[in-house]
């Protein structure tokens, strides 16, 4: 039977194999690859393992690892995926922040490509044109979307491109000679952790404006707190509640009136692609990260990648190299003389790279606009049938939203019980994902939804169709919530453990240690 | 903007958008906007091509652009220095581009049990080869690692300087001291004439403040290390960590560095069935025995087993999880966020299918064919292999200083043979003027080792 059309509710199951862990698969002697052999006259002119590598520092114990024919691993991760959801397969609008949208596989074709793949990354520069002409180019399309000078695709992330902002900022204080002066940056409670965290990193305190009731910071906090002691200011507009705030160029300046630099984290751009730019707003960085706006799959965290790009004062800050166009051909550049130096191995995590930069071409600059316009579209299309939603609420106002929205089950909560969490995992037996939303819970019982361009009005309603249900079960069957998942791969996890240091195992030794010795034991003393 | 509809946008059709507007009650798009200022609104035309409608178009396009790349496949590499040519097993491939895997992200363990299983085998799968306990999900590079590894180390031992060899990466250095700079004190060990530890020196620089040593073992040069335990009992006694980078490529052979001591290892599972990727296949590890001590420090995701509501059923979650930026802000460990996850669960496959025979006769075959490589190339009149008396493994340095030619140019000349020579150190190695770091593994032939040899020879012959 198929979905039916009218509740638009799905009878869905999961793949559930009951999979061992892989070390449970052994069988002694089996083999899943095997090794070229060293030729004869190579092994007669070097020697064998023994003289080639000093007893003192050869393996003793052979590593403990699995041994298995070729299809027999296959199998065993083939079942380990199926049980996995991947934005190809579900309505991905439930993590919310994270910008989950098509991935298209014209992208993959070229990232998983030989000429890709196999390049190693210390090349000469004659060698690798295409890749450098390809980077130097999503370079242009960056700086035409901030309005900054340079890019540097070097981080792995945009986390790491905070780190990479940080580090920008210590050196250009330091150049000033105020390195020891300059030891406080600002950022907001609704603008990502790492924002706060990677900066901490660099030895930075760290001070935290947090909303108004209108869900934004507030621009008086930021003058009480500004100083000649402020190196910067990292915020996200919209932050995480998908407010933008209207006085950014305000908020810019008050850090640029002390000597302060400011950082955009656009990790996520989506809902204002070509709409607004961080140069207009004063900013002297910012970053996108390839793997949300720009479309690059999130590979169940990474490899990913953050363009983090700079003003023209910063551009010799930047870690190196480069890459640069001479008007004939490109070249490796690293003549940066004021160099953080690296924040990541080379040029960055080109299969990412190239995504991005195969979305950008596909869409084009009508399609980067378009894509903002109907994400956001999107967006106040769910924010208006959620609102109507029994027990969910949007926080801070009733005003649109720009790409996403920080909600709320606050109300569903007090009448039922029904935490966001259990929403959550009820979620899973029609196939969906709602994820509860990044510490702290500022907003209670929350839930954060970003239905980006991707999604079509019927996949939307579809969604909208599941919160209804899940809602309505709250308010009639409790119980039905709190002991779901009933169709997922496994059922209700027992948490405990993951926090106690005499049960967790992050290893299967360590579960043979902590949890199946242990059993021995006890079935021993009965 | 009236007729544009795209393939990857639904609801670019405007009759939707009408309807979707008519729901929200909203004139048009524009109205979502109307919180931006005008002085803000980018009034500009964007600098940026047209799109490519057709699929077609965007497939000759990037196929035509990567053309222009010239790839270690279409020459001979030696190139190693961080990234090296490993044989990817089709598998690897296989799983890596599973879209449940690869367009997967953050789910709950409900629905993505299996990234929270796989991911669990993943760290199971490197703890036996590390010989350790915990091992972290992955973070960016193993350079990322082993700087994490130096900062968990200070919030350990209450001690702000960190020891480091000089038989480094230099990327990895440089690093390392970008993540130091403005809390950590980074000073370095000398080395000697094979860039092994100078355990002189060493003795010299351990004071009461320094929390720990790093080093590589094979070091950025290949050489081995084997006074591991000399090493980490001199840092023991002065109350510092001992912190070593690795290959994991090599511990089917090489004895793994807790037995010697080591406190918190690092490396770059690279080599474990990713493919070089132009350096975009990096993933870093960080390892330890558990102890809560440990445990604590990490800044990255640990995915932990456990049990669930019905008997006998394995579930999944994260260790620790306030420790994180996630929960904590800067008050957590470092930041955790995306990194390199998938490249983990390629390297699960990766080890499930070498298994421990695997791991060792690749191991063996590394050191065979490099030391063949090495006393081939060592025989040249004018070339010289630095440290050829000690063992090393997969890289070892070439010095052209008395070949009256300068790496650069022999490098050069081994391109227009098709050739990629090693890396050439000049300009980032103290005392390396004219050597080149070269690496050689189980994918390269006796064939193709006589021919960069033979070539070599001509080279340096014709001056």
């Amino acid at each position: 039977m198929a979905m039916n059309m009218e509740t638009k509710l799905r009878n869905f199951h999961q793949a559930k194999w009951d999979e061992p862990i892989i070390f449970e698969l052994t069988s002694p002697g089996e083999r899943g690859i095997l090794i070229p052999e060293a030729e004869a006259k190579v092994v007669a002119e070097s020697g064998s393992l023994e003289t080639l590598v000093p007893a003192g520092i050869r393996r003793k114990k052979r590593p403990a690892l699995p041994e298995m024919s070729q299809m027999h691993v296959l199998r065993h991760f083939m079942r380990l995926s199926q049980m996995n959801m991947g934005a190809d397969f579900t309505v991905d609008v439930g993590q919310g922040t994270c910008t989950m949208k098509y991935s298209p596989k014209i992208n993959e074709r070229y990232a998983n490509h030989p000429k890709l793949t196999e390049l190693h990354p210390l090349q000469d520069e004659s060698t690798v044109q295409g890749m450098l002409e390809l980077t130097y180019n999503l370079e242009q399309y960056m700086k035409e979307l901030s309005g900054l000078e340079r890019f540097t695709f070097q981080p792995g992330g945009g986390s790491q491109a905070i780190l990479a902002m940080t580090s920008i900022c210590q050196a250009y204080f330091e150049s000033k000679g105020e390195g020891h002066k300059r030891d406080e940056i600002i950022t907001t409670i609704f603008s990502h952790p790492s924002d706060a965290a990677a900066a901490a990193v660099k030895g930075y305190k760290i001070i935290t404006l947090y909303q108004g009731e209108n869900g934004l910071p507030d621009l008086e906090a930021l003058k009480a707190v500004v100083s000649d002691r402020t190196a910067a200011l990292f915020i996200t507009n919209p932050e995480d509640t998908g407010i933008y705030n209207p006085e950014i160029e305000a908020f810019v300046q008050t850090v640029h009136e002390v000597g302060g630099l400011c950082g955009y984290d656009q990790a996520n751009l989506n809902g204002i692609i070509g709409i607004t730019r961080a140069k207009e707003a004063g900013f002297d960085m910012s970053f996108f990260n390839l793997h949300k706006t720009f479309s690059a799959p999130h590979g169940c965290g990474g490899p990913a990648g953050g363009a983090l790009g700079v003003s023209e004062e910063l551009v010799r800050f930047l870690p190196k190299p480069l890459a640069s166009f001479d008007g004939e051909k490109y070249y490796i550049d690293s003549d940066l003389k004021d160099s953080i130096g690296k924040v990541r191995n080379f040029m960055g995590v080109a299969p990412v790279i190239l995504k991005a930069y195969g979305w950008i071409r596909a869409v084009g600059a009508e399609g980067l606009v378009e894509a903002a316009r109907v994400a956001v579209l999107n967006n106040n299309y769910m924010l208006k049938h959620i609102r109507e939603i029994r027990g969910a609420d949007a926080s801070f106002g009733d005003g649109y939203r720009i790409e996403q929205v920080r909600y709320s089950w606050q109300q569903l909560y007090e009448d039922t019980g029904i935490t966001s969490e259990d929403v959550s995992i009820r979620m899973a037996d029609f196939g969906m994902h709602l994820w509860s939303s990044h510490h702290p819970f500022i907003v209670p019982q929350p839930f954060t939804i970003e239905p980006t361009e991707a999604y079509s009005k019927a996949e939307l309603d579809e969604y909208l169709a599941v919160l209804r249900q899940v809602s309505h079960e709250a308010y009639t069957n409790p119980k039905m919530l709190k002991n779901a998942p009933y169709n997922s791969c496994c059922h209700r996890v027992n948490n405990e453990p993951l926090d106690n240091p005499e049960k967790w195992a992050i290893t299967w030794r360590s579960y043979q240690n902590k949890w199946v010795k242990e059993e021995c034991v006890v079935e021993e003393l009965a | 903007m009236s007729n544009f509809v795209h393939p990857y946008i639904p609801n670019s059709v405007k009759s939707i958008q009408e309807e979707m507007l008519a729901e929200i009650g909203a004139n048009g798009i524009e109205d979502f906007y109307d919180i931006i200022p005008e002085k803000l609104r980018y009034k500009g035309e964007l600098n940026i091509p047209k799109p490519m409608f057709s699929e077609a178009e965007v497939d000759r396009h990037l196929r035509e652009l990567l053309s222009k790349n010239v790839t270690t496949q279409d020459c001979l590499s030696f190139l190693g220095a961080g990234c090296s040519p490993h044989h990817v097993p089709a598998i690897c491939d296989e799983i890596a581009g599973r879209s449940e895997f690869l367009t997967g992200y953050a789910g709950e363990p409900y629905e993505d049990y299996g990234r929270f299983m796989v991911l669990f085998e993943y760290q199971s799968l490197m703890a036996e080869l590390l010989d350790m306990e915990v091992v972290n999900v992955p973070t960016y590079d193993g350079s990322q690692a082993a700087s994490t590894s130096i900062r968990m180390a200070q919030r350990i031992t209450k001690r702000n300087e960190i020891l480091i060899s000089r038989n480094i990466s230099p990327f990895k250095l440089d690093i390392i001291k970008n993540y130091c700079r403005g809390t950590m004190k980074v000073t370095m060990v000398d080395v000697d004439d094979f860039g092994r530890t100078s355990m002189e020196d060493l003795k010299g620089k351990l004071q009461p403040n320094v929390a720990g040593y790093f080093y590589e073992n094979p070091g950025f040069t290949g050489v081995i290390e084997d006074r591991g335990q000399e090493i980490s009992d001199l840092i023991h006694d002065m109350g510092g960590l001992s912190l070593v980078g690795c290959d994991p490529i090599s511990l089917g052979i090489l004895e793994a560095p807790v037995n010697y001591g080591a406190d918190i290892v690092t490396g770059d599972v690279e080599g474990l069935g990713i493919h070089q990727n132009y350096g975009g296949g990096l993933a870093g590890f960080i390892a330890t025995m558990d102890q809560e001590k440990f445990v604590n420090e990490y800044p990255s995701r640990l995915f932990g087993i456990t049990n669930t509501s019905v008997e006998g059923e394995y579930g999944f979650g994260d260790v620790f999880y306030d420790r994180t930026s996630f929960g904590e802000r800067e008050h957590g460990k470092e930041f955790v966020a995306t990194h390199a996850a998938l490249w983990g669960i390629v390297a699960a496959v990766y080890l499930g299918s070498m298994g421990p025979a695997g791991m060792e006769e690749i191991g063996e075959v590394i050191v065979q064919k490099s030391r063949y490589a090495m006393n081939r190339l060592n025989a040249i009149e004018g070339v010289a292999v630095r440290g050829m008396d000690a063992p090393h493994f997969k890289e070892f340095v070439v010095d052209f200083g008395q070949t009256g030619q300068t790496a650069e140019q022999i490098n050069k000349a081994l391109l227009e043979q098709k050739i990629f020579g090693g890396f050439d150190l000049t300009n980032h190695h103290d005392g390396m003027e004219n050597c080149a770091l070269f690496c050689v593994t189980e994918v390269h032939t006796k064939q193709d080792i006589d021919q960069l040899v033979e070539t070599v020879q001509s080279i340096v012959r014709e001056g």
